[in-house]
């Protein structure tokens, strides 16, 4: 009961805080540069035109009002139109989501997959030669400018070595099925070929992504267990004579994720999803992340407001599913 | 207390990893202030040698030239000032601004300390780099507009880190009694809360020096930062973007230098909270 309390006041907080981001995002869109409707006008345009224009987009209305309009457009889904492709900014960002799903889901894994067993090995045998070469690994980890690791790799694996393509998603048409995730698709459509093709794609722009991710949960798997692997009840286990291993792997790393899971959000949002706008656009990476660039360079003030709604509301739906998994490992929290 | 000083000192240089962060981080300063004497080429941020253009490591140009045939090295050491002056003043403005709202909201209790943290809340919505990028956008590509986004989508973090410690030690006797005496409420933030608040305060700052160079650099590499010709890292490894494979050195010095800038301020924030805050120690856990 005090679970289904917990989870409803945390959903209740989400509407609140998507409000407030995209009044964040409207301050930074409409009060910020000197005269946006000049900046969109161009600089040809007649004091006339310009007239015509502030008008039409509703610039002479008082601020509130732009707000409150504002805000209904977002509601129902309309990020306007890019000024560039004359597209609704929201069809280009759908049609973009699944790659950078895919590829920070593969990275957020990958990630795991190396950062905690590489923390519990580096806490269980602290202060050996395996512990200090971890640590240096992973404060390295923490310090690397991800667009330059991508580049980096690719003058290496791609460039130099020829084992990975290049850039982009994959070579040639992709398989079939509808889902945008090329894994998935591949696999539904048993086309194994196309699979070998995307994961050589995935393999660089999710290596890049996936290393400072690893290297902070690597730094807070080994603080965490190094906590939990004093505590009273480890060593009630130990006297009662388990075995070493279902210590460390059962019992001591189940009790240090749970302060883990919580900073996965944050990891996903800083390291992935922010990294993805750089990664993305080394690897050409047909992803959420290029399009920001993309629009960067354009000028395009709708596609990025857009995409840094996105950006707030995705971070914002993944803390909230790592606050709801949180509560599931961690009952502790809920008494 | 100066030899519980020296021996904090003792400690600090004892430990290797701190040293070295304390090394790079001076040098790194050495660098960006001395940059024209040191430079081999001084006068080749505004002088192009087409003829020497993207020339391998030398002995005449240890890191390479550049395409316009400028002296990687001497480029990189004016590049070291461009980044300090960008990060220190970006942190440093994040800092005024987000300590003070912090402290007072930890402080006072009411709405319009909930108001503070929840519009420090709304900011940290948004991965800090995207909201830094959505800024100075909007503002166009200039230095101090790279300050002035890295700094309004730092200090939330600031204050958020302040009202919780505040919060922390709210409650302490000490607070209570200066209370008591009659201090007033500025006066007790100021004397009493903030040099008590002040070690996660300061380790904050170097690993956020850290932070804040990749998240310049990032924006330089966008093409947000500094307008082209100045000596910036991570415009550098843009502009070295489209020689590769032949000029490798080109893409691979500037980004050797943000890592190891950024690893020197992150080792020195982890030396810095070992002997500032007993509480986090490296390498041992807590007991209890």
């Amino acid at each position: 009961m005090k679970r289904v309390a917990l989870i409803f006041s945390r959903l209740l907080w989400f509407v609140p805080t998507l409000i407030g981001l995209i009044a964040l995002v409207f301050t930074i869109s409409h009060i910020i540069p000197a005269d946006p409707v000049r900046a969109i006008a161009g600089e040809q345009a007649t004091a006339e035109q310009i007239a015509q224009l502030r008008e039409k987009l509703g610039f002479d209305r008082p601020l509130w009002e732009q707000f409150i309009t504002y805000l209904g457009k977002v509601a129902t889904g309309d990020l306007g139109t890019s000024l560039f492709s004359q597209r609704p900014i929201v069809e280009d960002l759908m049609t973009r989501l699944p790659a950078t799903l895919e590829l920070g889901i593969s990275a957020v894994i990958l990630a795991v997959l190396i950062g905690v067993p590489l923390g519990v090995v580096s806490a269980v045998r602290r202060n050996t030669l395996l512990d200090h070469v971890v640590r240096v690994i992973s404060v390295s980890g923490l310090a690397i400018a991800s667009f330059w690791l991508a580049m980096e790799l690719q003058l290496l694996f791609s460039m130099r070595l020829s084992w990975t393509p290049l850039s982009g998603r994959m070579s040639g048409f992709p398989p079939e099925g509808r889902s945008g995730f090329l894994i998935i698709d591949a696999i539904t459509a048993g086309d194994w070929k196309a699979l070998d093709d995307v994961l050589r794609h995935l393999a660089l722009p999710a290596l890049t992504l996936c290393l400072p991710a690893a290297a902070q949960l690597v730094r807070l798997t080994r603080a965490g267990v190094l906590e939990v692997i004093n505590s009273n009840h480890v060593l009630y286990q130990r006297a009662m004579g388990f075995p070493e291993r279902t210590i460390i792997w059962k019992y001591v790393l189940r009790a240090a994720m749970t302060a883990t899971i919580t900073q996965i959000g944050l990891i996903f949002g800083v390291y992935v999803l922010a990294g993805a706008i750089v990664v993305e656009t080394v690897f050409d990476w047909p992803g959420i992340g290029l399009f920001a660039v993309n629009s960067i360079l354009r000028s395009d003030y709708n596609g990025i407001i857009g995409f840094t709604i996105w950006a707030g509301m995705i971070f914002i739906v993944v803390n909230l599913i790592v606050d709801l998994v949180h509560t599931f490992v961690d009952p502790r929290i809920v008494r | 207390m100066s030899g519980q000083r020296a021996a904090v000192l003792r400690r600090f240089l004892r430990d290797r990893a701190s040293f070295l962060g304390a090394a790079i981080v001076l040098a790194l300063v050495f660098c960006a202030i001395f940059a024209p004497f040191l430079a081999p080429h001084p006068n080749d941020i505004y002088d192009f040698h087409t003829a020497n253009r993207l020339k391998a490591p030398s002995w005449n140009n240890p890191f390479g030239t550049d395409r316009m045939g400028s002296d990687l090295m001497s480029r990189m050491m004016f590049g070291a000032r461009t980044t300090l002056t960008i990060c220190v003043i970006a942190v440093g403005a994040a800092c005024i601004v987000g300590i003070p709202i912090g402290v007072i909201a930890g402080y006072y209790k009411g709405w319009f300390s909930d108001l503070l943290m929840r519009i420090a809340e709304i900011f940290l919505s948004v991965p800090q780099i995207v909201l830094a990028i959505a800024i100075s956008q909007t503002l166009g590509p200039s230095i101090e507009n790279i300050v002035l986004s890295l700094a309004a989508s730092f200090w939330p973090f600031w204050a958020r880190l302040a009202y919780a410690e505040t919060r922390s030690i709210k409650n302490e006797v000490f607070i209570e009694s200066a209370v008591a005496l009659g201090c007033s409420g500025p006066r007790v933030m100021l004397l009493h809360v903030l040099p008590n608040i002040a070690s996660p305060l300061i380790v904050r700052t170097s690993i956020g020096m850290g932070v804040t160079i990749l998240n310049a650099a990032v924006l330089g590499f966008l093409g947000l930062g500094a307008p082209p010709t100045t000596p910036e890292w991570g415009r550098m490894i843009n502009e070295a973007r489209e020689f590769l494979p032949e000029a490798w050195w080109y893409v691979t010095a500037p980004g050797l230098a943000i890592f190891f800038v950024v690893m020197g301020f992150n080792l020195l924030g982890d030396g810095l909270r070992d002997i500032l805050d007993p509480r986090i120690r490296r390498g041992e856990a807590r007991r209890g």
